[in-house]
Formats: structure tokens, C-alpha cells, sequence
């Protein structure tokens, strides 16, 4: 009876020393393919710093908006956020690789589908990025063009325009990686019918008689535009 | 000989015909059909009354006008010189018109002029605007002799203004281009020119014609290459400059827009050639028999330039926040607060902001479009104060006022080049 015990525990603990020693290698190349993951991205990212680190792609990201957009939305220069990025997204592949050498066939499937996921999620996020850039672009356009012209509430309308842009790109972005798109699609729809319908009850109802003020001036009677000055600057 | 290829085959030929020439005077149009007979003429008995014996031609690219503007420049003559003149002209005026595209800018413009000065080899040139009211013969005269006689190489002009006139140009332009590169030319901007053939070919060879800064705002470029390249420069006196046009407040967006835009462009290129500049700065000679006269007043709105400069501060605090420092920004605030009455944009405040705002174009920290937009509300503010202040200051006194506020550009220099050079 003792030597059965003993026979199965022996067994057991060979097998298990089997399956440990196959495991183990595994375990260490992971840890390997995770560890030169990281080297490989971190010379990546200080490549990446001293090859757009020079003055003219600076001087570029200045004058596109982009250093002073990023700055607004509290992330690194463009040159540290590339950087960065390139680091994490190699490593992150390393790392994902390197749960793969484990071979556990329940984490393979996941992973497949991580990778064919990435790309979609990059493309959301530039698409994101570029979203974020043109409505800072449009909003602060807006709002110069309207102070100048001495419109009134020209940031409440330079807001609107902003939140509408962006608004636009999300849903983009949210149909780009697939989350429901027929919802996005409608939410989007109702939300800015909505918006709209409700700036055109504001104006009638609460600002009925600016209102009427306007279309009198328009189409009643053409008053003489008031000028600021007679005088030419140059 | 500098590239031709951007003139018409056309308008060659008619130089070819012409010949070499010792005058040319370049009138570049768009749709001004109201004031060009007068400017044309003007310019005629200009030719035949101070230049006689000289070959002279005017040369007039035209933008593409639709009211017929080009029409009468060629056929708008004097039937008789005598009746004006105590003299009849000895030698043909030649008029050869030309057309480019208006969208391209008016550089292309002064382009023709000074390739056709090229071709033709003219020993002096002078550029006058169409749109002026007060063009008068004297004007050919005192932009074309200091080049012909003199040697000068550039002739800037100086005008009789408004005391509220060219309020840009005396607050901002003039003060910066003599603090900056050291010369003191009252209009580097004005719209009339007289220069030699060799700096219109000097001109010519520079690769920056396809630049919107020099395409939109040539003079400057012109002033302050000049300057630059060590040629030589005079003022004359030309009298009253009367635009037939008004300037709208849309206008003044613009014009700050290209203007300064221009200049701030220039002083990146020219960096090399400003920032180590230690020396004070140069005189320039003038031409002309000065004199003051009185000129119709102007109506100014100074409630709603207050009004605009108040709101704009407001309203645009966000975009100002990168552009400005943190106790420029509160003091303009603190101005911005006050009502009409004690409402003051003084110098010191006013250089600082001007010089921060070049600086800070330079580091590009926003889009340098919008950058400039944002400048519109604080000129109004300070205009508002200028024209407070100068309500009734005589000529003199204005001219003392415009002289402190040149010293505090020059006082304050190394703070421009403090911030130049500081990286952003």
C-alpha cells in the first residue's frame, strides 16, 4: 500500500518534473524574448530621438500647432511622445511574443486576435490625433475671426465648433475599431440634430427679438455699417 | 540677366521695341479705374517737366482689372503739355501694359517692374500706387533724381500725414525697422519707390519671389534688404498721401497680418545681420522741401476701439497666454479695465508686447497666422490711446512723441533679442 503511495507520488512528481523541465525553457525564453524586447526598444527610441530630434522637424511640429496641441492636451513634445510610443508599441510586441513562446494554447487564439486588432486601434488613434489637431485648428480660427469681426459670445461658438469637430472624429474613430457601429452612428445623429434643435429653440424662444432685429436689419432697411476708424494703418 | 521667363512673350516684345531706357516707372493697377488717369498723368508731366532729355517708359502690370483700368492707361494722355507746362516732351513717353494673375500677389507686380528695368537697363526706377489722390509731378522728381543724379541706390518716401494716419507704420514698422537694423527710415513700407538698375537686379537674383511675405508685402523686403546688403538709401519728402479709399476694421486684419507678418519673416532672415548689431542708429538723408499744412479731419470711433480692445483681451486671453509672458499678458489686463477716460497703453507696455509677439512668431508657438490675428485687438487698444493722447498735440509734439517711442524700441532691444534667441 506504502509503495503505491510511494510509486504515484513518484509519478507525479516525475511528470511534473517532466512538464517543469519542458515549461522552463519556455519560461526563460520568454523572459529572454521579453528582456531583448526591451533593449531592442530602447535603442529604438533613443534612434527615434536623434533622428527627429533635429531642429527642422521641431521647428515643423511648432508651426503645424502640433507641440503647442500636445502641450494643451498635457502629453510629452512630439519628439519624446514618438519616441515613447515607438518604445512601448516594439516592446509590447516583444512582450506579447514572448507569452506566446509559453505555448499555452488558450493565450494563442487571444493574442491572434490582438494583433489583428492593433491596427485598427493605431488607426483610431491617429485618426484621434488628427481629430484633436483640426478642431484646435478650427476652434481658435473661429474665435480670432469672430473677436475681430466683433461678433458676440466668440468663445461659446469657437467652444461649439471644437466639440462638433471632435465629436465628428470620435465616431469616426469608434467606427474605425468596430464598437457598434450602428449605434455610434445613430448617437451621433441624435446628438447633433439635437444640438441643433436646440441652438434653434434658443434663438427663437430666447433670443426672439435679436432675432427679429437681425432679419429686420437684413431684409427691411440696409443700415450703414458702422466703421471703427477713417484712418489707413500703412 | 536675371530670369524672364515669368513675362509674357508679348510684353518682351513691346520692351524689345522700346530699346534701353534711362527712367522707368512701374504703376502696377488692379481695378482702379477712379484714380489711375490722374496717377498716369501725373507721372507723364513728372517725365517730361524734371526728365526731358531722359528715354523714359511706364511700365503698368495689371492684375486682371475688370473696370477697364489698363484701357486707360494706355490712352489717358495730355493733349497739351504747354497749357501745364512751359515745355513740350522732346522724346516718346512709352506705355506698355502687361497683365498677371492679382491672386498671385502684388510682388509679381513689382517683379515685371524690375525685370523690365533689367531689360531695358534703366539707370533709375520709381513704383507709384494707383490709388492715391494727391500723386503730383514733383513725386517723379523726388523718387527718380537721388538715384539718376545722386547715385542713391533706394529712395524710401516720406509723406505729409494725418496726425492719425499710417498709425501702423510710426507705432510699430518705422520704430522696429530703426531699432532693429539700425537705419532710420520713417516709411520702409510706403507704396512709392525710386531705385537704381543695380539693386532691381540685385532684386531680381534673390530665390524668395515665390515667398507669400514677399509676394504680399514686397516693400519691406525691399527696405530692409537694401539695408542688408549695404546699399545705399535716401528719404524724399513727396507731400500729402490721400487714399481714395477708406480702410475698414476687416482691412486692418489684413494689412497686420501682411505687414508684420512681412517683417517678422524678414528678421528671421535677417537674424544673422541684426542680433550681434551694437551700433546706433543711422540717419538717412532726406530730399525735399518739408512742410505741414492742415488736413482734413478724420472721424475716429474710439468708444468701440476700447470696446474692441477689451473684449478681444478677454475673449482671446487663452491664445494671448502662449504668445505673451505672464506680467505682459496682467498688465495689458489691468489696461483692459479701465474706462475711456483713463484708459492708457503706455510705451514701455506696448514695445514689450510688440517685441514678445515677434518673438514668439519666431519660436512659431502657435500657427503664426492666428498668432497675428491675435495682435489686432491690442493694436486697437493702443491706437485708442495714441489717439487719445495726441487729441491736441501739434505736429511738433507728435513728432516728439514718436521720437521717445522710437528710444524705447531702441532701450528695450536686448530684451527682443533675449527672447530671439531663448529657445521656446
Amino acid at each position: 500500500m506504502g509503495q503505491l503511495v510511494l510509486d504515484t507520488l513518484s509519478r507525479t512528481l516525475g511528470s511534473f518534473l517532466d512538464a517543469l523541465a519542458l515549461f522552463l525553457p519556455r519560461v526563460l525564453s520568454m523572459i529572454v524574448v521579453i528582456v531583448a524586447g526591451y533593449i531592442v526598444a530602447l535603442l529604438l527610441k533613443i534612434f527615434v530621438r536623434r533622428v527627429f530630434g533635429i531642429a527642422s522637424f521641431r521647428k515643423y511640429c511648432d508651426s503645424a500647432g502640433i507641440t503647442q496641441m500636445m502641450r494643451k492636451a498635457a502629453l510629452p513634445p512630439p519628439v519624446e511622445f514618438l519616441s515613447q510610443l515607438v518604445f512601448w508599441v516594439v516592446w509590447l510586441v516583444f512582450i506579447v511574443l514572448g507569452i506566446d513562446a509559453l505555448g499555452i494554447s488558450a493565450l494563442r487564439s487571444q493574442i491572434s486576435q490582438f494583433f489583428m486588432f492593433l491596427p485598427q486601434i493605431f488607426v483610431a488613434l491617429v485618426v484621434l490625433f488628427i481629430g484633436l489637431l483640426i478642431a484646435n485648428f478650427f476652434s481658435r480660427a473661429t474665435l480670432l475671426a469672430l473677436t475681430n469681426a466683433n461678433y458676440p459670445s466668440a468663445r461659446l461658438l469657437s467652444s461649439m465648433v471644437r466639440l462638433l469637430i471632435i465629436l465628428f472624429f470620435v465616431t469616426m474613430a469608434l467606427e474605425q475599431v468596430g464598437l457598434g457601429r450602428h449605434v455610434v452612428l445613430i448617437a451621433f445623429s441624435i446628438a447633433f440634430g439635437a444640438m441643433m434643435l436646440g441652438a434653434a429653440i434658443a434663438f427663437g424662444l430666447g433670443g426672439r427679438d435679436v432675432a427679429r432685429r437681425i432679419l429686420e436689419r437684413q431684409f427691411l432697411q440696409k443700415q450703414p455699417e458702422e466703421k471703427d476708424e477713417e484712418i489707413s494703418p500703412l | 540677366m536675371a530670369e524672364e521667363t515669368f513675362l509674357s512673350d508679348d510684353f518682351v516684345r513691346k520692351l524689345t521695341a522700346v530699346g534701353e531706357v534711362d527712367i522707368l516707372v512701374g504703376v502696377p493697377t488692379y481695378n482702379n479705374r477712379s484714380t489711375i488717369a490722374h496717377v498716369v498723368n501725373a507721372v507723364q508731366l513728372g517725365l517730361v517737366k524734371y526728365f526731358p532729355r531722359e528715354r523714359v517708359v511706364i511700365i503698368n502690370p495689371d492684375g486682371g482689372s475688370t473696370d477697364g483700368t489698363s484701357e486707360i492707361v494706355t490712352t489717358s494722355s495730355i493733349q497739351d503739355f504747354r497749357s501745364l507746362l512751359s515745355a513740350s516732351p522732346l522724346r516718346t513717353i512709352h506705355r506698355i501694359t502687361t497683365s498677371y494673375r492679382e491672386v498671385d500677389g502684388r510682388g509679381t507686380a513689382w517683379r515685371i517692374i524690375m525685370a523690365a528695368a533689367d531689360l531695358l537697363r534703366a539707370k533709375a526706377c520709381a513704383v507709384i500706387s494707383p490709388d492715391l489722390e494727391s500723386v503730383t509731378p514733383e513725386w517723379i522728381e523726388g523718387l527718380v533724381r537721388p538715384v539718376y543724379r545722386e547715385q542713391f541706390d533706394l529712395v524710401t518716401p516720406i509723406y505729409h500725414r494725418h496726425k492719425y494716419d499710417g498709425l501702423l507704420v510710426k507705432n510699430i514698422i518705422a520704430p522696429m525697422v530703426r531699432s532693429i537694423y539700425g537705419v532710420k527710415v520713417r516709411e520702409p513700407v510706403g507704396g512709392e519707390f525710386g531705385f537704381s538698375g543695380r539693386l532691381a537686379c540685385h532684386y531680381l537674383e534673390q530665390d524668395l519671389w515665390h515667398e507669400d511675405f514677399v509676394r504680399s508685402r514686397t516693400e519691406i523686403w525691399m527696405t530692409t534688404g537694401a539695408i542688408v546688403d549695404g546699399f545705399k538709401l535716401c528719404q524724399a519728402f513727396l507731400g500729402p498721401k490721400i487714399h481714395a479709399q477708406k480702410s475698414s476694421s476687416q482691412d486692418i486684419v489684413a494689412t497686420i497680418q501682411d505687414a508684420l507678418g512681412a517683417l517678422f519673416r524678414c528678421m528671421e532672415n535677417h537674424e544673422s545681420y541684426w542680433l550681434p548689431r551694437t551700433d546706433p542708429p543711422q540717419g538717412v538723408p532726406v530730399f525735399g522741401f518739408e512742410f505741414s499744412s492742415g488736413l482734413e479731419p478724420r472721424r475716429i470711433n474710439r468708444k468701440r476701439m476700447l470696446m474692441m480692445f477689451q473684449n478681444g483681451v478677454k475673449q482671446l486671453a487663452p491664445i494671448l497666454e502662449s504668445i505673451l509672458s505672464p506680467e505682459t499678458l496682467e498688465q495689458i489686463r489691468q489696461a483692459s479695465q479701465l474706462d475711456e477716460k483713463q484708459f492708457r497703453f503706455p510705451d514701455e507696455l506696448w514695445v514689450k508686447t510688440i517685441y514678445e509677439f515677434a518673438a514668439s512668431y519666431h519660436h512659431s508657438v502657435i500657427n503664426r497666422e492666428h498668432l497675428l490675428q491675435a495682435l489686432t485687438p491690442i493694436y486697437r487698444g493702443r491706437i485708442c490711446s495714441v489717439v487719445a493722447e495726441d487729441q491736441r498735440a501739434d505736429a511738433e509734439e507728435i513728432e516728439q512723441k514718436l521720437e521717445a517711442l522710437c528710444r524705447e524700441f531702441e532701450r528695450l532691444r536686448p530684451y527682443l533679442v533675449e527672447r530671439w534667441a531663448r529657445k521656446a
